[in-house]
């Protein structure tokens, strides 16, 4: 190998090490990974099987809320949710058809939420505002009306 | 080895497989143009054309079949020039694979333009496309290893016939890249023959959803670097001759290659990222080893450069960077390249942000994907090809690539990379905002987040309308002239006048090559144990844990 190669192939796999370093250190010691909850459930009865067979928010703790949430084609149920300015929202996700995506712009929040599993996902909202959300995975011919909003006041 | 005599038997074949792969680009672009203009709100769509089949149409016609056909057309062509004229009876076997795949091919489309399959490219169970589309794309795999084999026969051929030699390096990538296709197409071809075609016939009632995406995605990757590899091919073996330079290193080179094998296969999960039933500590695993496939595509960065910075001194360059000014810009077969080169920095750098686990929830299914591979395969590959066309096909017919052609090439590749810029740009900035992919137009009820997106410049839908203008232009522009170098182009009257089939030579102060890049049982021995090692524990979870599947649902 020549030398210059062998700079160029030290200082970029260095790079890369690099890379990976930060980005284990964030999943791993700041609890930072993509949602990757493991429970699953028959997706033909959601509507019987706890805790989807009561949709909605429910406050759990100073400024925490959990979110029992079903996605179908092209809804949100429960839709334009409303929470304080600093709460912390736990979501729990299932889908009673095809495959949707959660996503709620200009948070971190993007999750996929497929028909047969349980997703979860948590957010602190601080900055006060109307967010949107919206299924940002293909679901069918109103794939594009497929939105509700976040409110945090 | 520049001495082998053109088959034209062989010309003829490459010849039918690269103008399948032009039809699927008309038509493609065609669907890409109007996406384009539908989702800036220029136009709106008749009611009996949906906006979901055109993206389905787009996806299958552009990233599936043009790359296949394209990819194939080039490396018989390659194989035939490099080691000899193919035996009768792999080049059967090559047409064989060629109406195999071409059935599957026109089987797919026509469910897809009767709005049976509305499914994207992707396939999204469990929504459900009409059998015959599932079919279709499997005989257009199942074609791809027919003819794949015919290339391995003819290269096993040669070294049979020149035992001890080392093989020529087109055809050692050839073999590489048909490796690296067989292994990664068995995913999916699992997938459609035991779960989609039995499921989508009513023979089972449900589909395990997260072990389909899996089969796919476990296919989905590698079938990137199917499409770069050819792209690399060009750029280690014909671009150092095109310039006037040599193959800067050939054990590197091979290196490289076999680098990719090892590592582009067990990283499926790098794209479901954000999905449940897929353990967190997995998804990490397949990250590293996503991160590992990055090297080899700096080597070969590295390479490129190492050439044309020889090739620019040894042509009296000066100074630290005086070798850029050498470089042969008016020839497109250097320039499209080239303006694909340029583009896969941001590209490559764009794609170590989508695999770094938690950061890809930043930009998970928005239209930031959409750019960043507009920007891989969209230009670097896509522009590659096209360079290639404007050699290959006059090579091919026994025609001359005039400077009248060379320059309409030239214009073309402008406009390509005009386009795709401001496309491109768009889309990444609209992505980090929030907008999704594969979305029909929409302002979600005039929500303002949404609403942003049609204000500021490159943050604009109207922006990727136009920047998808141009491209579909300089689309045009390549589909007449593939048919006119083709059929009309002045036919070359002798060998000197002849389009040439650029192949480098290895320069002389190269290492010789260590034999055991040449063993590819070692090769594929170790990605089979990669495979297992990355795959195993998750996927045998994924079926021994399962939830109840999901019956067949059409929601469009």
């Amino acid at each position: 190998m020549h030398r210059s190669e062998k700079v160029w192939l030290t200082l970029s796999f260095g790079m890369i090490m690099l890379f990976m370093l930060a980005t284990g250190y964030q999943s791993y010691a700041l609890e930072m990974g993509p949602p990757s909850n493991m429970e699953t459930i028959d997706p033909q009865k959601v509507d019987q099987t706890a805790p989807f067979d009561n949709p909605g928010v429910k406050q759990i703790g100073d400024n925490e809320y959990e979110v029992v949430m079903t996605l179908q084609v092209f809804s949100f149920n429960p839709g334009k949710l409303e929470f304080p300015a600093g709460s912390t929202v736990h979501f729990t996700l299932t889908s009673k058809d095809v495959v949707h995506g959660f996503q709620v712009a200009n948070t971190n929040i993007n999750a996929m939420v497929m028909p047969g599993h349980i997703q979860k996902i948590t957010q602190k909202f601080d900055k006060p505002g109307e967010y949107l959300v919206l299924c940002n995975e293909y679901c069918g011919a109103g794939h594009q009306m497929m939105a509700t909003t976040i409110t945090v006041k | 080895m520049n001495s082998v005599v053109k088959s034209p038997k062989d010309s003829k074949l490459s010849m039918s497989y690269l103008t399948v792969g032009f039809i699927a680009v008309f038509i493609g672009a065609i669907c890409g143009l109007l996406q384009g203009l539908v989702r800036g709100g220029v136009i709106e769509l008749p009611s009996f054309i949906n906006y979901y089949q055109l993206l389905t149409a787009h996806g299958v016609l552009l990233a599936l079949v043009f790359t296949t056909y394209f990819i194939y057309g080039l490396l018989f062509a390659g194989v035939s020039k490099t080691m000899g004229a193919l035996s009768d009876k792999a080049r059967s076997i090559g047409w064989i694979g060629f109406w195999v795949m071409t059935i599957g091919t026109i089987c797919s489309t026509i469910m897809i333009i009767l709005g049976e399959a509305s499914v994207l490219y992707t396939f999204y169970a469990p929504l459900k496309a009409h059998p015959l589309y599932y079919i279709g794309l499997a005989l257009v795999v199942v074609g791809s290893w027919i003819g794949g084999a015919a290339m391995l026969m003819h290269y096993s051929g040669w070294r049979k016939k020149n035992s001890g030699k080392l093989s020529p390096l087109f055809g050692y990538m050839t073999t590489a890249t048909i490796i690296l296709w067989i292994v990664c197409t068995i995913g999916v071809a699992i997938s459609v023959l035991f779960q989609f075609i039995p499921w989508s016939f009513g023979w089972a009632d449900r589909i395990n959803v997260l072990l389909s995406r899996t089969l796919f995605w476990y296919f989905g990757h590698p079938l990137v670097y199917f499409w770069l590899l050819p792209a690399y091919i060009i750029w280690y073996v014909c671009i150092p001759k095109i310039i006037g330079g040599k193959v800067f290193s050939d054990s590197l080179a091979r290196l490289s290659f076999v680098l990719f094998i090892l590592f582009s296969i067990p990283v499926g999960f790098h794209h479901q990222l954000t999905e449940s039933g897929i353990p967190e500590g997995w998804k990490f695993l397949q990250v590293v080893l996503t991160f590992m496939v990055i090297t080899p595509s700096l080597m070969t960065a590295f390479s490129l450069f190492a050439t044309f910075e020889t090739t620019g001194r040894e042509k009296g360059a000066r100074g630290l960077f005086g070798w850029l000014k050498k470089l042969p810009y008016n020839d497109v077969r250097f320039f499209a390249p080239f303006m694909g080169m340029l583009f896969f920095i941001p590209g490559g750098a764009g794609g170590i942000v989508n695999a770094s686990h938690q950061m890809n929830t930043v930009i998970h299914n928005t239209l930031w994907v959409v750019g960043h591979f507009h920007i891989t395969v969209g230009t670097p590959v896509v522009l590659t090809f096209f360079g290639v066309t404007y050699w290959l096909v006059p090579y091919l017919t026994g025609r001359k690539l005039t400077p009248a052609l060379n320059r309409a090439g030239m214009i073309q590749t402008i406009l390509w990379s005009v386009g795709m810029f401001f496309m491109s740009t768009a889309m990444h900035i609209l992505g980090l905002f929030g907008a999704p992919r594969r979305t029909a137009y929409s302002t979600y009820q005039d929500n303002p987040t949404a609403l942003e997106w049609f204000h500021g410049f490159f943050a604009h839908y109207t922006t990727v309308a136009l920047g998808g203008t141009i491209l579909f232009i300089a689309a045009m522009m390549m589909v007449y002239l593939f048919f006119h170098l083709a059929f009309f182009a002045p036919k070359a009257e002798n060998d000197i006048e002849a389009t040439e089939f650029p192949i480098g030579e290895v320069a002389e102060h190269a290492y010789t090559t260590p034999r055991i890049l040449e063993n590819w049982k070692v090769w594929i021995g170790i990605v089979v144990v990669l495979i297992l090692i990355a795959y195993t524990i998750p996927v045998t979870d994924m079926i021994t844990h399962a939830p109840a599947g999901s019956p067949p649902i059409r929601t469009w």
